[in-house]
């Protein structure tokens, strides 16, 4: 086929399609509502909400889970509606998008230099380390599911490694708010190490996976 | 690579007024072509003020098409795509004589990028500039294309490839259709000579078999046929 036939084609398809001019960041809003809902089902139906909730402490440490998690989510959701654009890789600061972590190690260095070295065992590994490393990767998979979706249907990535990776972080975000109602493990070198760490192996899912899936 | 944008720079982008060839490129000389696209102005930092005028004003035309055409205007879409053409067209081709490929290939780029940038056209934020985002998908498109052909060119010999690169196909591919339409012109024995031999590359035998001429009136009616459309290529015949 010539090219300019190819170009009329395209123009004639053009006039028969109403334009339509949605926006790329609530799409994945969108998005990524649908995939915390779904993770927060999940975490309800198969964990449950923590029992003690309204003693001490918990509940600020609950919201303290939940800044994290949002800090995290809510940056690399804004870094996907750019990078699901064509070009948009360079309008994309991943070193922002880890400020949330780099915070969470400080305050997670200054908490332990406070403690008794006899303690540091306790905080890091709290009760329910190994319930943490298995609930946020699995949770995460619905909104890695309904992420992915959004950006492969309505974007066009141009760089898939950081694309996927930052569909990666968005749902290891949502997953850490999920799996916070029901984590009782309250010290914050606990979120450093567990929930960061999670929140970087659903990063690094995405990372791999994202040539695969978001090829167009 | 990733950060180079659509330079124009040096003669043969002056040349062709279609300048769509990334910094670094061979033919693009005296530095004044490259420039670094992390930053959203386009036309910032070059030299000669004349190349960044010209390429403002691709810039600023391309972006009123495109912006018009997705506010609805069916005509001034159309006009986006046909400008699109030869930019692209200009891009692929440096790109891929580097690489030792044919043109055909160049034909085939742009029309799946025009294609691309058809069916992703919503995924244009319209308060950025339109070039960065062309120059992104028609690079993904060549990088994509690259990878999935990769293991057929590694069939092709050496020396195959060095004559590829060798061939200045350039105004061979891009006035396909004025070839058409000149031969159009030509009488038709010529015509049918010349697109047997030329056209579809049969051998003299072949084309004297098919038309039932025979093959030293094949050979005067295809050197006749050339000087003619020569001619008339030359703007003698029109």
């Amino acid at each position: 086929m010539k090219t300019d036939e190819l170009i009329g084609l395209l123009g004639a398809s053009f006039a028969s399609e109403p334009a339509k001019s949605p926006g790329m960041l609530r799409r994945i809003a969108l998005g990524a509502a649908i995939g915390a809902a779904g993770a927060l089902c999940l975490a309800l139906l198969a964990l449950g909400v923590r029992p003690d909730l309204g003693e001490g402490k918990s509940l600020t440490f609950l919201l303290a889970k939940l800044a994290f998690a949002l800090a995290v989510g809510g940056l690399a959701l804004r870094y996907l509606g750019r990078i699901a654009r064509p070009g948009g890789e360079r309008r994309v600061h991943l070193g922002i998008a880890a400020l949330p972590f780099a915070a969470v190690m400080v305050l997670a260095a200054l908490s332990l230099a406070n403690a008794p070295a006899a303690h540091w065992g306790t905080m890091l590994t709290g009760h329910m380390w190994l319930e943490c490393l298995i609930s946020i990767p699995v949770i995460a998979v619905v909104p890695f599911a309904t992420l992915m979706w959004v950006v492969r249907k309505f974007g066009a990535p141009t760089d898939l490694v950081r694309a996927g990776a930052l569909v990666g972080l968005a749902s290891g975000g949502v997953s850490a708010m999920g799996y916070a109602i029901h984590c009782m493990d309250d010290t914050v070198p606990f979120i450093a190490l567990w929930y960061g760490g999670t929140i970087a192996l659903c990063t690094l899912a995405g990372a791999l996976l994202g040539p695969r899936l978001l090829r167009w | 690579m990733s950060r180079r944008g659509f330079a124009g720079g040096g003669g043969a982008a002056a040349a062709r007024p279609a300048a769509f060839i990334p910094g670094g490129h061979a033919r693009v000389g005296r530095g004044a072509g490259r420039k670094d696209m992390s930053s959203d102005r386009v036309g910032g930092g070059f030299r000669g003020s004349a190349e960044r005028g010209v390429l403002i004003g691709q810039e600023n035309e391309l972006r009123a098409l495109l912006s018009s055409g997705l506010a609805g205007s069916a005509t001034d879409y159309r006009l986006f795509l046909e400008r699109l053409g030869p930019h692209l067209r200009a891009y692929f081709k440096g790109k891929l004589a580097r690489s030792g490929r044919a043109a055909p290939e160049a034909e085939d780029l742009v029309q799946e990028t025009l294609m691309a940038v058809h069916t992703r056209r919503h995924t244009y934020d319209v308060g950025q500039p339109v070039t960065p985002w062309l120059y992104a998908i028609a690079r993904y498109k060549l990088i994509d294309h690259l990878r999935r052909t990769r293991a057929s060119l590694a069939d092709v010999p050496v020396e195959d490839a060095g004559e590829l690169v060798a061939h200045d196909d350039h105004a061979a591919v891009e006035s396909t259709l004025d070839v058409e339409r000149l031969l159009g012109q030509l009488p038709g024995k010529m015509r049918q000579a010349i697109r047997a031999m030329k056209v579809e590359g049969l051998s003299v035998a072949e084309a004297a078999a098919r038309s039932g001429m025979s093959e030293s009136a094949i050979k005067v009616s295809v050197h006749r046929g050339l000087k003619a459309l020569a001619a008339m290529a030359g703007g003698k015949g029109e």
